[in-house]
């Protein structure tokens, strides 16, 4: 006991240094070369999905040369796996910077390798799809092809991500060695795990894509398509969930200091994070409950694994509450709700984090609901989820990075916010929160009537079931008309913090624990047995299916060239 | 690690959840028959015409009101299409693809099934209610897409 509080007050003291000390300016550097890129895809993909909009509400369609459906791929790509990425990787390294005194420089230069790799294969791809020959959406169901280019560019932006995650162990590996018996801090701890789960939900899809790669050149005939399937959405899913992750990360790590709270608790907040790295990957099979091919049992037990993941969900719903009525009433909030009224809602930052939370309380219903049985059936490729990942993705995900960027945005560029930013970017928040809404409730709506996800306008030759859909259909365009003007909004103040902003010292916020804390165990550092557990719960859900999809596959598909 | 009693009931809330999703989804579908349509049974996707059953496409009576539909799915077409029944009839949908993976859906049912190359897939529906059902694919297969669909007549 002893041990624990003199190490409680060293972390403490380490602490207070850091919260001052600014980042390593080389190190800044490179997040905010990541994050430019994040934001200026942003616009690009902001732009296709205002296009999007526009044409499903029957109010534009699109040239021949540069379809719906080539739009809808660039929006996806740039959206789902760039712009989220670039900055989950720049904000990990500052994070990692931050904290753990600085990047090695191996380290750093890995960082750069990773941000050309990203690059190239993101300028690859999305050539491709702009000429029109990777017309096949972010899944690219195969025997669907595109141009074996266009998944040239894939594997290469999962190499960077990959250079990345092993640059971050090798810091953090560093780290541990020098301090030995010290608990790895919070943030570093959620950054390892961040990209642990990054590592391990991108082989199986860079397995599919190594096999797509010659058969797209033709140098093999045919192509497993469900096997393919399966290992796409071991990695779709996961995906989502790293970049829930990330947020998650700044709401345990940032908010509390922020809001000035305290960590609600340091060991569950660990916890969390390991059982978000250990229970994932299986869950993206949720995605193919009404696929042939897999018995009903099988599928029964995938249910199982999917709605385990809401536990850690759950479970930060209720810390972060709680470290909003503890922050609260430390401010001289009284009664059942007072403490509601003395958070900072005039701060951009907490305003983002709060919106961002709050939403995830219907969206992540949402996701509960549809991965039972029947009500998927009801749902699958419908807009309904179109619907739920703008709301999760969309607001939880995308409006959480919103308020990390304007802190580290400035605490990098050696800025400050000011006021009147700050005023902008809460009516940006705004913005964006009432344009999703707005689009992701239609599309919940129109989903339960039938309407299908990923289709350009049609009347389906007059069907008056069809025609039902027109008047909500409406919302898209009206949703998306807002969420354009946020998407600019946010891309000037991004702008403004990283070059126009008067000059200054901005908070990289890290939140302390409390006083009277208890001591974080020691097992939670064991990231060799999380691993091994991982690695239990991935062949409990893949094993089976994978060995019968390969043991028992029909003869394979030739490709199919969408042009 | 202390657990606050709201943190404890709140946990048993989140589990709770969990559980009751299973046993409900669980019930419907084992003891009602309700479950997803998971067919397992493959098919070699580039001789679909040689098929016994796919060879020919089309709707069969074969029972008491009730119908088999053997359907294909190809770029951008569900042959048979424009299919009637009878009110009240049960209609076993028998599903292969062509090409690409499609996804067969029909509006205002639980109909949904993808339809994969290489497999087939299997699903019910009994047709109570007369009206003309719109049926579209609703997984991306080509530039097309959108125009991909056909209608069931319950009389």
């Amino acid at each position: 006991m002893a041990t624990a509080v003199k190490e409680t007050i060293k972390n403490k003291a380490s602490r207070k240094v850091n919260e001052f000390k600014a980042t390593n300016p080389q190190d800044a550097k490179l997040t905010l070369t990541f994050f430019a890129v994040s934001f200026a895809t942003l616009l690009v993909g902001g732009i296709l999905g205002l296009l999007q909009g526009l044409e499903r509400a029957g109010l534009l369609s699109m040239p021949v040369w540069f379809n719906y459906y080539q739009v809808l791929t660039a929006h996806g790509i740039l959206l789902i796996l760039v712009f989220t990425g670039t900055f989950l990787v720049g904000y990990v390294y500052a994070g990692l910077s931050h904290t753990l005194g600085g990047l090695l420089p191996k380290v750093r230069k890995m960082g750069w390798i990773a941000f050309y790799l990203m690059l190239a294969g993101t300028v690859l791809a999305a050539s491709q799809v702009i000429i029109g020959n990777a017309t096949v959406l972010y899944t690219f169901y195969p025997p669907m092809a595109a141009s074996p280019w266009f998944y040239i560019g894939l594997v290469l932006v999962v190499l960077g991500v990959w250079t990345a995650a092993f640059g971050a162990f090798i810091n953090v590996a560093n780290w541990r060695k020098r301090h030995k018996g010290q608990k790895l801090p919070l943030l570093a701890f959620f950054g390892t795990g961040i990209f642990l789960l990054l590592f391990t939900g991108t082989l199986g899809v860079t397995y599919e894509v190594l096999t797509l790669i010659p058969w797209a050149f033709g140098w093999t005939e045919t192509v497993n398509v469900l096997l393919s399937r399966t290992l796409f959405w071991s990695f779709g899913h996961t995906l989502v969930n790293v970049w829930y992750f990330t947020a998650v990360s700044a709401w345990y790590v940032a908010f509390p200091k922020i809001i000035g709270g305290r960590t609600f608790s340091d060991v569950l907040a660990r916890l969390v994070a390991i059982l978000i790295v250990i229970l994932n990957v299986p869950g993206g099979f949720h995605h193919q409950i009404i696929d042939p091919g897999f018995t009903e049992g099988l599928k029964y037990m995938h249910v199982f694994m999917s709605l385990s993941i809401a536990l850690p969900s759950l479970l930060t719903a209720f810390a972060m509450f709680a470290i909003m009525e503890r922050a609260g009433r430390r401010k001289g909030g009284k009664g059942l709700l007072g403490w509601f009224t003395k958070l900072p809602w005039k701060d951009a930052r907490f305003l983002a984090l709060f919106l961002a939370m709050v939403t995830f309380i219907p969206a992540g219903a949402g996701g509960i609901a549809q991965t039972n049985f029947q009500l998927n059936q009801v749902v699958h490729n419908t807009l309904w989820i179109t619907g739920h990942f703008h709301i999760t993705v969309g607001v939880t995900v995308a409006v959480s990075f919103f308020g990390i960027a304007y802190w580290l945005v400035p605490h990098l560029s050696k800025r400050i916010m000011t006021p009147k930013m700050n005023k902008f970017a809460i009516w940006q928040i705004i913005t964006w929160i009432i344009g999703m809404y707005i689009m992701s409730f239609a599309m919940h709506t129109l989903g339960l009537f039938g309407a299908p996800r990923r289709s350009s306008f049609s009347t389906y030759f007059d069907s008056a079931q069809a025609a039902g859909w027109n008047p909500l259909l409406m919302f898209l365009a009206v949703g998306g008309t807002l969420l354009i003007i946020s998407v600019i909004m946010v891309v000037y103040i991004i702008f403004h913090l990283m070059f126009k902003a008067p000059k200054g010292e901005t908070e990289f916020p890290v939140a302390e624990e409390e006083d009277n804390a208890s001591p974080t165990p020691k097992w939670t550092e064991r990231w060799s047995l999380w691993v091994v557990i991982m690695i239990i719960v991935i062949s409990t859900g893949y094993l089976i299916p994978i060995v019968d999809l390969v043991m028992n596959a029909p003869p394979g598909s030739p490709p199919f060239f969408i042009q | 690690m202390k657990l606050h009693r709201f943190e404890e009931v709140w946990l048993v809330f989140a589990v709770a959840i969990i559980v009751i999703s299973m046993i409900v989804t669980g019930y419907q579908a084992f003891a009602l028959g309700m479950g997803p349509p998971s067919h397992k049974e493959t098919i070699d996707p580039e001789k679909v015409d040689e098929h016994e059953v796919f060879s020919e496409p089309g709707v069969f009576e074969v029972g008491d009101n009730e119908y088999d539909v053997v359907m294909t799915l190809e770029m951008f077409n569900f042959t048979p299409g424009d299919i009637e029944v009878p009110v009240g009839a049960k209609v076993n949908f028998i599903l292969t693809s062509k090409d690409v993976v499609h996804g067969m859906q029909i509006v205002d049912t639980n109909v949904n099934a993808m339809v994969v190359p290489g497999h087939i897939q299997k699903i019910s529906q009994t047709f109570d209610k007369p009206g003309e059902y719109l049926i579209l694919c609703n997984e991306f297969c080509g530039l097309g897409h959108q125009l991909m669909s056909t209608t069931i007549t319950v009389k």
